[in-house]
């Protein structure tokens, strides 16, 4: 007992340090409103955090399964949609060979290989011949914006050339006044968010903000969205317009992508060749 | 004798608290540097006061400054942490026995010694105070800018006050 009184004697000026400071910090903690406020909201913090770690985990765990099932649904939706909209009304009805007539069917493919960081870049996906892939099929992205063009196909595999490649051009269209363009990446272009329409006809006007959709021409559907004006006017040393556009997909985390099958893009290839050698 | 020493303390409690919260809690440099002036009252007081009337003026000097700066507890957690950096500087670096001065001052202990004594003190007292103000470590940066350019200020003012009150005793 009296070891320990020369003890607290010695250092003395520790213990009252400590018993000072914790008094302070509590004066501090109690009576000041922010820091309660911000000690309580740690506290809870940690215990809200904890859970939210243990549940990302547990829904890890499931995360393929559910994938896998979404995209079958919504494959089967979109093909719904499209065939609702695209029904002719215009169309003799004794034409027997569909029940509905739809043009466009989404085939959900899964991404094997993505690749963004090349100057051309190609992605390999899932399905292939088998599967009812050909050439030059047009590829969406499930949320929005186009991804690019089915460039070889083997039985069970299909490679597709993104857009982030020199030689893919798409056809869109302004929302707004449905002026023609084309949708390229662009050279010297490293940004996988951005990328130009070029070869917009002088007269048209547009302005930062516009939408950009597809324009019907080529494989891909009407409509699909594929970006919004960032810039406009961007020289080309030609005499059309450009315009620098930010991309509605990210092309970093594709893990899904829709094929699109285009029932009369034989036949419709076969004419526009017929009428291109007649010229 | 006894009697001198307290009322000369009094007396710059007192000089201290007005200079502290009538002028300098009004100026600051662009929200960068806030000087503390009394904690001179502090680093002032005699050598041979004991360890618990020391922290105990500290930490009442400190409950009053809260009081008129709307933190309760922030300087008074700042003042125990002075006092026990005063109390080990001294340890360490003077003679327990016999003290020659009566109190830390610039003529006594000469300039280098002053200089350090308050540099420490000060640094340490300026990092509770900023650091409890704050109560978060992701703005530590500009947290410890603030502290380090009080630093400088305050030791300023504190070395002023001494070459102007102290000097001419020495002689």
């Amino acid at each position: 007992m009296r070891n320990l009184w020369i003890f607290l004697n010695r250092y003395n000026a520790f213990f009252f340090l400590i018993i000072f400071f914790v008094a302070g910090i509590i004066l501090t903690v109690r009576n000041n409103a922010y820091q309660r406020s911000v000690t309580l909201n740690s506290t809870n913090g940690l215990v809200g955090a904890a859970y939210e770690h243990l549940n990302v985990v547990k829904r890890y765990l499931n995360l393929g399964m559910v994938n896998d099932s979404l995209a079958k649904e919504n494959a089967l939706l979109k093909t719904e949609i499209l065939a609702l909209r695209s029904i002719d009304s215009a169309k003799d009805v004794t034409v027997k060979d569909t029940l509905r007539n739809v043009q466009y069917t989404y085939l959900p493919a899964k991404v094997i290989k993505n690749s963004f960081t090349l100057r051309n870049n190609i992605i390999t996906i899932n399905k292939g011949r088998l599967d009812g892939i050909e050439p030059d099929m047009a590829v969406i992205s499930p949320q929005q914006g186009v991804i690019g063009l089915v460039r070889d196909v083997s039985d069970h595999l299909a490679t597709i050339r993104s857009l982030l490649h020199k030689d893919t051009r798409i056809s869109v269209a302004i929302k707004k006044n449905n002026a023609l363009g084309s949708l390229i990446w662009g050279d010297r272009n490293f940004d996988i968010r951005k990328a130009f329409v070029t070869d917009i006809p002088n007269h048209v006007k547009m302005s930062v903000g516009d939408t950009i959709v597809t324009s019907g021409a080529g494989e891909f559907p009407i409509g699909v969205p594929v970006g919004r004006v960032r810039k406009t006017n961007v020289s080309t040393g030609d005499n059309f317009l450009a315009a620098e556009i930010t991309l509605f997909n990210d092309f970093s985390n594709l893990q899904y992508v829709y094929v699109i099958k285009n029932k009369y893009a034989a036949e419709q290839k076969a004419l526009e060749l017929n009428s291109k050698n007649d010229e | 004798m006894n009697s001198r020493v307290v009322i000369s303390n009094i007396v710059r409690w007192v000089l201290l608290f007005f200079v502290q919260v009538f002028l300098l809690r009004n100026i600051g440099f662009y929200n960068l540097s806030a000087p503390f002036i009394y904690v001179l009252f502090v680093l002032a007081l005699p050598f041979g006061i004991p360890n618990l009337l020391l922290y105990i003026l500290a930490f009442g000097t400190g409950i009053v400054m809260d009081a008129f700066y709307d933190t309760l507890g922030v300087h008074a957690t700042a003042c125990a942490v002075l006092a026990f950096v005063r109390i080990s500087f001294i340890s360490v670096t003077v003679n327990r026995d016999g003290f020659d001065e009566p109190e830390p001052s610039l003529s006594g202990m000469g300039f280098k010694w002053f200089v350090l004594y308050s540099l420490l003190c000060i640094f340490f007292h300026h990092l509770v105070v900023f650091f409890l103000e704050a109560f978060r470590l992701n703005e530590i940066g500009y947290t410890l800018v603030r502290c380090l350019l009080s630093c400088i200020f305050t030791l300023f003012l504190v070395l002023l006050a001494q070459f102007i009150f102290y000097k001419r005793k020495s002689r």
